[in-house]
């Protein structure tokens, strides 16, 4: 029941293979309806490849090639794994709301603390009661891959946090797979209410054993005027999966939202950001670190729409880019013609430290307004042997040299991370990928 | 006595050029020697050459390290051994504290050494106690390693990892380029500090002005990749009368 390429497959065959996994699908009437449409929208794009100018650096039709059948719902043997694997990765003090093989699992997750309300994307589309429940699965944007995920959005959270509410404690969404060859196709909406506070913290990981599997995520995520919201997303998947994650964000008025995203797992992964800054005075900073190694291939798009006047947003990307590895980076900027006083800069850099390792980095602004400030850098280059000898001539033998300047690379990204908690987390993500690499 | 430190006719090239021709020196503990000469004379190559740095090729010679071979060495386990070089530049290396890579780079020679580790409060009252002597705010520690700070700065920085890593040789490449007169001084001092019967000092300059703060024992003459003259202090004072001319005749 593959779900085959579109453009190569006959078309009756791909809707052969929606049609299997349909009964999977939560959901029937409108919603099923607009799984339909969805699907039907896949179909005419089919995978990206490298003639679709947003995908021109990972072309999924040569590096993915295929999508996995939809895993299995997980058993309690698959259940038993995904523990073992939470309870590395569980973040302490968080609220865990755990996904495994695209299927929200209550008994491994917390209850929602105060100001917050937790429902499945299950519950919330097979609810006939909710008229709006089809919406969930519409975006505004157009993307084959956003589409496929809207198609077969098996489950995922929806997270509201209430109005002036402030947590205490991170809400901790983690991603397990613990199939191999298959497909966990998720989606979940967070609102964020007016005026408040909170952090989320992503992990995507593999259960023991698991690989060769496929993550399709997407986050839409609403930030209420005036709120202040941190996303932390730590993605250590299988060294032979994928993991394709869209992110759809709505910034309110005078909000402050801040992503983090480091990618050190994952044979080809992208993370494909759409920010609307639709509401005066927001912030947003989006910092991110790629740690690459052997073949892997990591995409970091992001686009950001400064859609109304008096927003900042800032852009810090650094990527370590080893053996044959493949990293990308591209931003956009778009800044609408009544943007005025758009304040907007990104920064991306790459360390490559192999002849053979590859960086991409694609700056773009779209500048509408004639009275903004926008700027962007793009640099690639490897370690400075001047620094290293440095080191060096001070007693730190070569790997631990160039360690320390890795981390001081990367660091300047991570530094954007407020809670001290996650900071260390991701700083020990990286210190992992560079004791690994020996 | 063996000699803390001893070249034997050492030729170098960078390139296809020829900078060191066959240049000997012998510096024993306690000492401290100067090595004056022109510039292009090749006296920072001979510091580079003594760390390790890479580029330079040696086609000729020895360098010997309390008798050990020093050119088989990796410039870490020279470091470990207790050769440190005073950088005439020294780098700036953003997002690394100071602090951090001065116990990084103490344990790492510690470690290499078969030594246990620094703990950190025993590390940080030492550090603060050097930094103090130096003249070297706390607030400087904390800062990425050299980011921001002035010529003087830096110099001292290189003086306090000195002082903490107590090396059996400090060879000071230019540390007097670039110092206003206070500023030369209060490094001078640190130096001067650090002198002990176990230690030895090879202090490179262009002028003879460093030499009346470090007062030196022996007094090399480099020209065109050679010592072509040494004395003892005087002879520093002689070449700041009548310059290096004369030795590049001879040489």
């Amino acid at each position: 029941m593959n779900i085959a390429l579109a453009k190569t497959d006959s078309g009756r065959a791909v809707s052969d293979t929606f049609a299997a996994a349909r009964d999977r699908l939560p959901g029937v009437g409108k919603v099923a309806e607009v799984r339909r449409q969805a699907f039907a929208a896949y179909e005419r794009l089919g995978l990206p490849h490298r003639r679709i100018e947003e995908w021109k650096y990972t072309d999924l039709r040569a590096l993915m090639g295929e999508v996995k059948p939809l895993a299995p719902k997980p058993d309690t043997a698959a259940l038993h794994r995904a523990r073992t694997a939470l309870q590395t990765h569980a973040v302490a003090g968080a609220s865990k709301l755990v996904l495994v093989d695209g299927v929200f699992v209550s008994e491994l997750s917390d209850a929602a603390g105060a100001g917050v309300s937790v429902r499945t994307l299950r519950e919330v589309l097979e609810n006939s009661g909710n008229e709006a429940r089809a919406d969930l699965l519409l975006t505004n944007t157009t993307d084959a891959m956003i589409s496929l995920n809207a198609a077969l959005a098996t489950d995922g959270v929806v997270v509201g946090v209430a109005d002036g509410a402030t947590l205490t404690a991170p809400i901790q969404i983690v991603h397990v797979t613990t199939a191999s060859s298959a497909s966990a196709f998720t989606r979940s909406h967070l609102r964020i209410g007016k005026g408040a506070r909170a952090t989320l913290v992503e992990s995507f990981v593999a259960a023991e054993g698991a690989g060769g599997y496929q993550v399709h995520d997407a986050v839409i995520l609403w930030i209420g005027d005036a709120a202040e919201f941190s996303h932390v997303r730590l993605m250590a998947d299988a060294s032979d999966a994928v993991n394709i994650t869209s992110e759809i964000v709505t910034v309110g008025a005078k909000a402050k939202l801040s992503l983090f995203n480091m990618t050190s797992g994952g044979a080809v992964s992208r993370l494909q950001g759409f920010f609307n800054l639709a509401g005066e005075g927001s912030e947003l900073a989006v910092n991110g670190v790629n740690l690459l190694k052997g073949k892997q291939h990591g995409d970091t798009t992001l686009v950001i729409d400064h859609a109304v006047p008096h927003c900042l947003s800032r852009e810090i990307f650094r990527a370590v880019v080893d053996d044959r590895a493949h990293s990308v980076f591209q931003g956009r900027i778009i800044v609408r013609p009544n943007a005025q006083k758009t304040d907007g800069k990104m920064m991306t850099r790459a360390l490559l430290l192999s002849d053979e390792a590859e960086a991409d980095n694609k700056p773009e602004l779209e500048i509408f307004a004639d009275d903004v400030t926008c700027g962007h850098g793009a640099t690639a280059g490897a370690l400075d042997d001047s620094l290293l000898f440095y080191l060096r001539a001070r007693g730190l033998p070569e790997k631990e040299a160039q360690a320390l300047l890795i981390q001081a690379f990367v660091g300047e990204a991570i530094e954007g991370i407020a809670d001290d908690n996650l900071r260390e987390l991701a700083m020990a993500q990286a210190e992992r990928w560079l004791e690994a690499r020996g | 006595m063996m000699p803390l430190l001893e070249v034997k006719n050492l030729q170098v090239r960078v390139e296809d050029r020829e900078i060191l021709h066959g240049l000997s020196l012998a510096v024993n503990a306690g000492e401290v020697h100067a090595i004056m000469g022109p510039n292009g004379s090749g006296k920072s190559t001979l510091s580079h050459v003594i760390a390790g740095k890479p580029g330079y090729e040696v086609t000729g010679g020895e360098v010997l390290f309390k008798g050990e071979d020093l050119l088989a060495m990796s410039p870490d386990e020279r470091a470990a051994k207790g050769v440190f070089l005073a950088f005439q530049y020294p780098v700036e290396i953003p997002g690394v504290a100071t602090m951090t890579f001065l116990r990084t780079a103490l344990n790492a020679q510690r470690k290499a050494r078969g030594e246990s580790e620094f703990l950190t409060p025993a590390f940080l009252k030492k550090a603060y106690e050097v930094a103090a002597r130096l003249n070297i705010p706390r607030d400087m520690l904390k800062r990425g390693v050299n980011v921001g700070f002035s010529g003087g700065e830096k110099k001292r920085n290189e003086i306090l990892q000195m002082a903490l890593f107590e090396p059996a040789l400090c060879i000071l490449d230019e540390m007097d380029s670039g110092l206003d007169i206070d500023a030369l001084r209060i490094a001078a001092d640190g130096v001067n500090a650090l002198r002990s019967p176990d230690r030895a000092m090879v202090v490179i300059t262009h002028y003879q002005r460093l030499l009346n703060y470090i007062v030196p024992d022996v007094v090399h003459v480099m020209s065109k990749g050679r010592v072509v003259k040494t004395g003892d202090k005087d002879l520093a004072l002689e070449l700041e009368a009548s310059g290096y001319a004369q030795f590049e005749d001879a040489a």
